[in-house]
């Protein structure tokens, strides 16, 4: 083996051990578990760099916090869905014994034989594992993606198609009393007369030709590409505003796990 | 000496009635605070209504009322109108049965050690109770005998209406059922609560579900239009007639990037994103998958699908599968091809991108539902070197697809790609429908623009949906 890596990793586990040791005399008198709680402090500050590293480049401190991550959260959520799913909510509804065997509470009012079907699509979608009767998990596959499906398209229909046509039902001239009265009111106020003309001009025009874009069933040339072009420059710059908005919350991320480091981790900050 | 007895006699007598005239003048004083009271009340509601609410499961009423001369006004201002509903005095007893019914309940989940005791009086207290409510609509029926107005709602000065909205299940204290005649009373409420002025009282009326919400005629309407449009062209599809879709440059590359996966001998990675197996985009993302695995069989490349939905890993097991056996590769077949990372987001992030930096893949694609995620994978595929090829629905993700990767489906794009590459009747059926109802779409904008303008409301109120 190398002696670079032996070196690093010697050195990053006497980091761990020594913040470890000033975590813990840190919150010795204020906290009861004062040795758990600078563990837990250290190593969520090691598990923050660790990620943080990813940036230079793939490294064992990052896999150890990636494999460590996954099988933690894969672990937890097959906990939680046994838990919550099987023994939280159905148990109590159908068996009373079971419910004593994992105690919880038995809930008879809400005993109902309908709570069996689920209970069978689960057991057919596990015949996925028998090479025999594997074909019996397509039917609750069917079931699942058939009814959503099914449910989603009225659902769609109303906010994506008849919600978008009647936004666009919208006045032009807002407020117009005139050539003569719109010169002498104008205003670059965001509620004036004429930032509601644009807007609602940009409104309907992009609408237009942004769905114009959408159009596969023709070829986009003529007056028709000019259109798909407005189209498309409208989509993007709607997606450079969405962009600018999403980096501002991704920053406030950042300095949420800076905060932790800084001021929690080694309190270097107030 | 006579007459001094007289006298004496009367200014006795007078004495006497004093206190008897005293007592006299308090009634007439107490009439007088009446009269003032009636004075100072407001005026009542008038033309007080009330009828069923309609489109909806029942077990809801709405009262409406003209305001009164006095709501918000003057010295005797109304503040707020009170609703009184008739009730009978049967419901004391229901929530007295309903009290022990959720008594036992609750022993019953706590698991008492008297818990057989408490199982006995849950049936007995339930079975009362149900008996009981049997005779709820004979004792409303019973109007004005044996019961007293509630107050079941308040609203404030200026709103000339209140939806009396109960609880459909009978174990709750605000069940209101069907079919039962309800009689209501709106009180105009002055600042002293103790001066107000009720209205006459309104009904029978009664409360009952409808099995058609005539609220949502404009979905009805689409969805006949747009399932009638899309058994057309999938028939038309289905007999041979040609469908034009143009180009979409995201898919044609798709070809190009597993033939380069294939020239360097490294694996593409298909993405699908954190949706469900239900989701449109998810589902667009399998057929586009399983072309993917077609060719990838035929070039006998390696595949790799990571996914974060154990139903969506076993929709694409099949989906792979089924491309394999259509390339007559079906011996390549690997199970493990697609298989399970996890369910938490970021965790399936690391992983991922820990996949891509450690087995280079020389393609990635990403289709699917995307969140927050969207960038790190794009990001890092990047870095690795990676043509990437990306498509969501997923407005709030889009823009970060499209400045990390080499190309990108917009939105609906996704959904036509799955029908341009999978050339099936149905797809490109369901394909044609939507570019004509989005047709359909804009000459409705045209006309309803046209409509507003105009103030011709009645066109526009065809597309307004309620509830």
């Amino acid at each position: 083996m190398k002696k670079a890596p032996i070196i690093i990793m010697a050195l990053v586990t006497a980091l761990f051990v020594l913040s470890w040791i000033f975590k813990a005399i840190s919150f010795q008198g204020t906290e009861e578990h004062f040795i758990l709680s600078g563990f837990k402090y250290t190593l969520a500050a090691f598990l923050t760099l660790a990620i943080f590293s990813f940036l230079y480049r793939d490294n064992p401190f990052y896999k150890f916090a990636e494999h460590l991550f996954v099988g933690v959260s894969a672990a937890f959520w097959m906990t939680m869905g046994f838990w919550s799913t099987i023994v939280g909510n159905l148990i109590p509804r159908v068996s009373e014994d079971l419910s004593h065997f994992f105690e919880v509470p038995y809930e008879p009012a809400s005993r109902n034989l309908f709570y069996f079907i689920p209970v069978f699509l689960g057991i057919l979608l596990l015949m996925r594992l028998s090479s025999k009767y594997g074909w019996l998990s397509r039917w609750p596959l069917a079931f699942i993606v058939g009814t959503t499906a099914g449910f989603n398209f009225v659902r769609y229909l109303r906010s994506d198609f008849i919600n978008q046509i009647s936004a666009t039902f919208i006045p032009l001239l807002v407020d117009w009393h005139g050539i003569g009265h719109f010169f002498s009111n104008l205003s670059l106020s965001s509620v004036g007369q004429l930032v509601t003309i644009l807007s609602n001009l940009v409104l309907f025009l992009g609408v237009f030709c942004g769905l114009i874009y959408f159009f596969f069933s023709k070829e986009h040339k003529g007056a028709f590409g000019a259109a798909s072009r407005v189209g498309i420059w409208i989509l993007m710059i709607t997606f450079g505003a969405s962009f600018g908005y999403t980096v501002m919350g991704r920053i406030s991320l950042l300095v949420g796990r800076l905060t932790f480091l800084f001021k929690d981790w080694l309190e270097l900050i107030s | 000496m006579r007459n001094k007895l007289l006298l004496i006699l009367c200014l006795l007598l007078v004495l006497g009635g004093a206190p008897t005239w005293a007592q006299e003048i308090d009634p007439l004083d107490t009439t007088a605070a009446v009269d003032s009271v009636a004075l100072s009340s407001p005026a009542p509601v008038s033309m007080v209504q009330a009828k069923d609410k309609g489109n909806d499961h029942g077990h809801a009423v709405v009262i409406s009322w003209e305001l009164s001369a006095d709501d918000s006004y003057g010295d005797k201002s109304v503040i707020q109108y009170e609703v009184f509903l008739w009730k009978p005095f049967l419901y004391d007893t229901i929530q007295t049965l309903r009290d022990r019914v959720g008594t036992a309940k609750a022993h019953l989940i706590a698991h008492d050690d008297d818990s057989r005791d408490w199982k006995k009086e849950f049936r007995r207290a339930q079975k009362e109770f149900d008996e009981i409510m049997k005779g709820l609509t004979e004792a409303h029926a019973a109007y004005p005998e044996g019961g007293e107005f509630v107050n079941v709602g308040k609203v404030p000065c200026g709103e000339n209406s209140f939806k009396h909205i109960g609880s459909k299940g009978n174990e709750s204290g605000t069940y209101l059922p069907d079919y039962t005649d309800f009689y209501y009373r709106v009180d105009a409420v002055t600042a002293n609560s103790e001066i107000r002025s009720q209205s006459e009282i309104i009904g029978p009326v009664q409360c009952y579900g409808q099995w058609f919400n005539t609220g949502r005629n404009p979905v009805l309407a689409a969805v006949l239009i747009f399932g009638f449009l899309t058994l057309f062209f999938v028939k038309r599809a289905r007999k041979g007639s040609k469908l034009y879709v143009r180009p979409i440059g995201g898919i044609e590359a798709v070809d190009d990037a597993i033939g380069r996966a294939t020239e360097m001998g490294r694996p593409i990675l298909y993405v699908m994103g954190l949706g469900t197996a239900a989701d449109v985009a998810t589902i667009a993302s399998f057929t586009i998958l399983g072309r993917v695995a077609k060719q990838v069989a035929e070039y006998q490349t390696q595949l790799i699908v990571p996914t974060y939905d154990p139903i969506v890993m076993s929709v694409g097991q099949e989906v792979v599968k089924s491309s394999y056996m259509d390339a007559g590769r079906a011996d390549a077949y690997d199970k493990d091809i697609v298989f399970f990372v996890t369910q938490s987001q970021f965790a399936y992030v690391a992983a991922v991108n820990g996949i891509m930096l450690r087995d280079r893949p020389a393609t990635c694609i990403y289709m699917g539902k995307f969140f927050a995620e969207s960038l790190l994978l794009a990001e890092t595929g990047s870095m690795a070197g990676s043509i990437q090829i990306s498509g969501t629905d997923e407005v709030a993700q889009i823009p970060f697809f499209i400045v990390a990767c080499d190309y990108t489906l917009i939105g609906e794009e996704l959904y036509a790609a799955s029908a341009y590459l999978g050339r099936e009747p149905v797809l490109l059926g369901s394909l044609k429908a939507q570019d004509y109802a989005k047709a359909i779409l804009l000459i409705f904008a045209v006309l309803g623009l046209v409509a507003a303008n105009l103030d011709f409301n009645v066109f526009t109120e065809l597309f307004h949906v309620t509830n």
